[in-house]
């Protein structure tokens, strides 16, 4: 117990005496939640809080353009900006610069008469069909539609969710409209006022809701994926402290000396790992704290933290060991500090980016569903989403523990073989 | 001098993996309680190869080396009664000396108690007691050399291996330190030397074994080895026994 626990002191000094190695630990992670959250939180805001700028070209005179243009004005989704009606196709890309417009909407001439037309011909063939009215008279007429103009940066997904969300007004209005022809058309005078409105109540709509797994109340946002995210990265980052210690024993020659001793090195190797598992905890406590402290002082969401702390724990402590696990190995193969920091933090950026640590997993392309679960970081990200977004209980994520665990217990033994091969044990 | 064995070793053989020739070759020694041992040869000798065989540190294919009757490569027992000063500096240069002082005094097996009374000790007595809460790497070559033997004597072993223990350092230092293990081996300790400088090594070796390409080619007393070759001094017995071809 006395050599392990002068071996943790030993430990503990050279590590606190390693000023860079405590800022790649603590002050880089922290930094990088602090930027991501908040780019992503613009970002999030951009879409969901702010207005696009919407151009609108109305060359039509008629009623329903009009009312299309109060119904998107009524969505609160855009900010509309009116523009001379006589402006030509290829000026509207300019005026879209001039105002800094991300939609452009043209509604062509006669477009109100089109459609009107368009809904007294559909209730006319409808009436007809039903046995009611025989004359059908009335042609077929092709509505010329709307042009929706997209500025270039915008994505596709985007794109689509405007057009889509257009395109639902649209159809509110053309549902009315073949309302009040239907009406005409059967009782021979004009609907009366707010007919078509009563018609069109009571929609049926969505209830929208998050996956949870036991009843929380944590809303996901920007805090909630990248505390836990960076933290994790923060863990794995360890290797760049750890790594360059054991190359720097190895190199020095006292690991060979500690060999010279009747006590076993793995003690020493104990001692390492308990003192980083405290390093581990510590960034945890600093990174969380930060996330629920601070963030809400700087306009960021505040981290939520779950209710089932027992969980938490056990997810960091079994996080952090995969972590030193992975620093461990890398020190006892790496054969200078240089090949030690190079390797260890490129593969520790590339693990988190197959993880899942920079963008979503479900926004990887197909093939990387395999290749991602190779990824430690990946594991270590599922338990936390499950804590922090989902509150899910022990049991939830026992499997995701049981992999780490795994994956930490394979790390050990090639250490270990390490060890072995180079005649250090 | 007692004629109680230290060290025993018996047609010892060794060859590093992927290496098709013998590195140790039916090597047979004996040294005895007290000696001051030196062990000389040219560059690839195997003379680091022989004392990290001695030490544990590497496993023979055949042969045997016991200290004191005990195994080494079996007896972890074996460990505890030696002290070994690598060549390098073999600790932590973050560390203070006492800090480095009271982790490998720990290793060593003392208790905090101990550790505390053999660090004052082994400070003073090796002048580093005004530096002992600076960091090593703020240290000279010289205080850093001194400090890499107080590590290995920390325990008070009875015997200690040191391998060029006196190397880049200056005149000064070198005598301090020479000085030191005589007073060293005068409490009992046997020691087990190597180094480049013969004239050192003449100076604090009694005992001597010249080795070449893995094989002792010469053992005994210092003073009779000489008398019996005709030669006035160590470095002319070991280039007429070694040849005066570069080695490295």
């Amino acid at each position: 117990m006395h050599i392990l626990l002068a071996s943790m002191l030993k430990e503990f000094w050279l590590l606190i005496r390693d000023r860079m190695g405590l800022a790649i630990m603590f002050f880089m992670p922290v930094v990088l939640a602090v930027i991501i959250t908040s780019v992503q939180n613009s970002a999030f805001n951009l879409v969901n809080n702010n207005k696009i700028s919407m151009l609108v070209c109305n060359k039509d005179t008629g009623s329903v353009s009009k009312e299309l243009i109060t119904a998107i004005t009524e969505l609160q989704m855009f900010n509309i900006i009116k523009t001379n009606k006589n402006i030509g196709e290829e000026d509207i890309s300019k005026t879209m610069k001039e105002h800094n417009a991300m939609v452009a909407l043209v509604i062509p001439e006669n477009f109100s008469s089109q459609l009107n037309q368009k809904a007294r011909t559909l209730a006319s063939k409808a009436l007809t069909n039903f046995g009611i009215q025989s004359d059908s008279t009335l042609n077929e007429i092709n509505v010329l539609p709307p042009d929706l103009i997209f500025h270039p940066v915008l994505q596709q997904s985007f794109c689509k969710s405007i057009s889509g969300v257009l395109l639902s007004v649209m159809m509110v209005i053309e549902n009315k409209l073949m309302i009040a022809s239907l009406y005409q058309l059967v009782n021979e005078k004009p609907a009366p006022e707010g007919f078509e409105k009563e018609m069109m109540k009571g929609k049926i709509n969505f209830n929208e809701h998050y996956a949870l797994i036991n009843g929380s109340r944590n809303i996901p946002n920007a805090t909630q994926h990248n505390i836990p995210a960076w933290t994790i990265f923060a863990m794995f980052f360890t290797v760049i402290s750890l790594g360059s210690n054991i190359v720097k024993e190895k190199l020095s020659g006292s690991f060979t000396r500690l060999r010279t001793f009747s006590p076993n090195y793995l003690i020493a190797l104990a001692a390492k790992q308990l003192v980083y598992i405290g390093v581990v905890l510590l960034q945890v406590v600093i990174i969380f704290s930060i996330g629920v402290l601070i963030f809400p002082l700087i306009n960021l969401p505040e981290l939520n933290i779950p209710d089932n702390i027992f969980s938490l724990f056990l997810v960091t402590i079994i996080c952090g060991w995969c972590a030193i696990s992975y620093a461990l190995c890398i020190g006892i193969f790496a054969q200078t500090q240089e090949q030690s920091n190079g390797f260890g933090a490129v593969s520790v950026v590339l693990l988190a980016a197959i993880g899942g640590i920079f963008v979503p997993s479900f926004a990887m392309p197909g093939f990387f569903s395999v290749i991602m679960k190779i990824s430690p970081l990946y594991w270590c990200l599922e338990s936390y989403y499950s804590l922090f977004l989902q509150s899910a209980k022990l049991s939830d994520i026992s499997s995701d523990i049981l992999i780490l665990f795994l994956i930490t217990m394979i790390l050990q033994v090639i250490a270990f073989i390490g060890l072995k091969r180079k005649n250090l044990i | 001098m007692s004629t109680d064995l230290a060290i025993s070793i018996t047609n010892l053989n060794f060859h590093y993996p992927k290496q098709e020739t013998s590195c140790l070759e039916n090597i047979f020694l004996k040294i005895l309680t007290g000696d001051r041992f030196g062990l000389f040869g040219p560059n690839g000798a195997g003379k680091t190869t022989l004392i990290s065989i001695m030490t544990g540190l590497l496993k023979p294919q055949s042969g045997s080396v016991s200290l004191f009757g005990l195994d080494v490569t079996s007896d972890r027992k074996s460990k505890k009664l030696f002290g070994y000063v690598p060549q390098h500096f073999s600790f932590y240069e973050e560390l203070t000396p006492v800090e480095n002082l009271e982790f490998f005094g720990a290793w060593s097996g003392l208790n905090r108690n101990e550790i505390k009374k053999r660090t004052d000790e082994l400070l003073t007595l090796l002048g580093l007691i005004e530096v002992k809460n600076k960091a090593l790497k703020y240290l000279s070559g010289g205080m850093k050399r001194r400090l890499n033997i107080a590590i290995g004597v920390i325990h008070q072993p009875k015997i200690l291996f040191l391998d060029e223990p006196t190397v880049g350092v200056d005149v000064h230092a070198r005598s301090a330190i020479i000085e030191y293990l005589k007073q060293l081996n005068a409490t009992g300790t046997t020691l087990i030397y190597t180094s480049h400088l013969l004239q050192e090594a003449e100076e604090l070796c009694n005992h001597i074994a010249l080795i070449d390409k893995g094989k002792i080619l010469l053992h005994g007393d210092l003073n009779n080895l000489l008398t019996q070759h005709n030669h006035q001094g160590l470095e002319q017995l070991f280039l007429n026994i070694t040849g005066k071809e570069y080695r490295d």
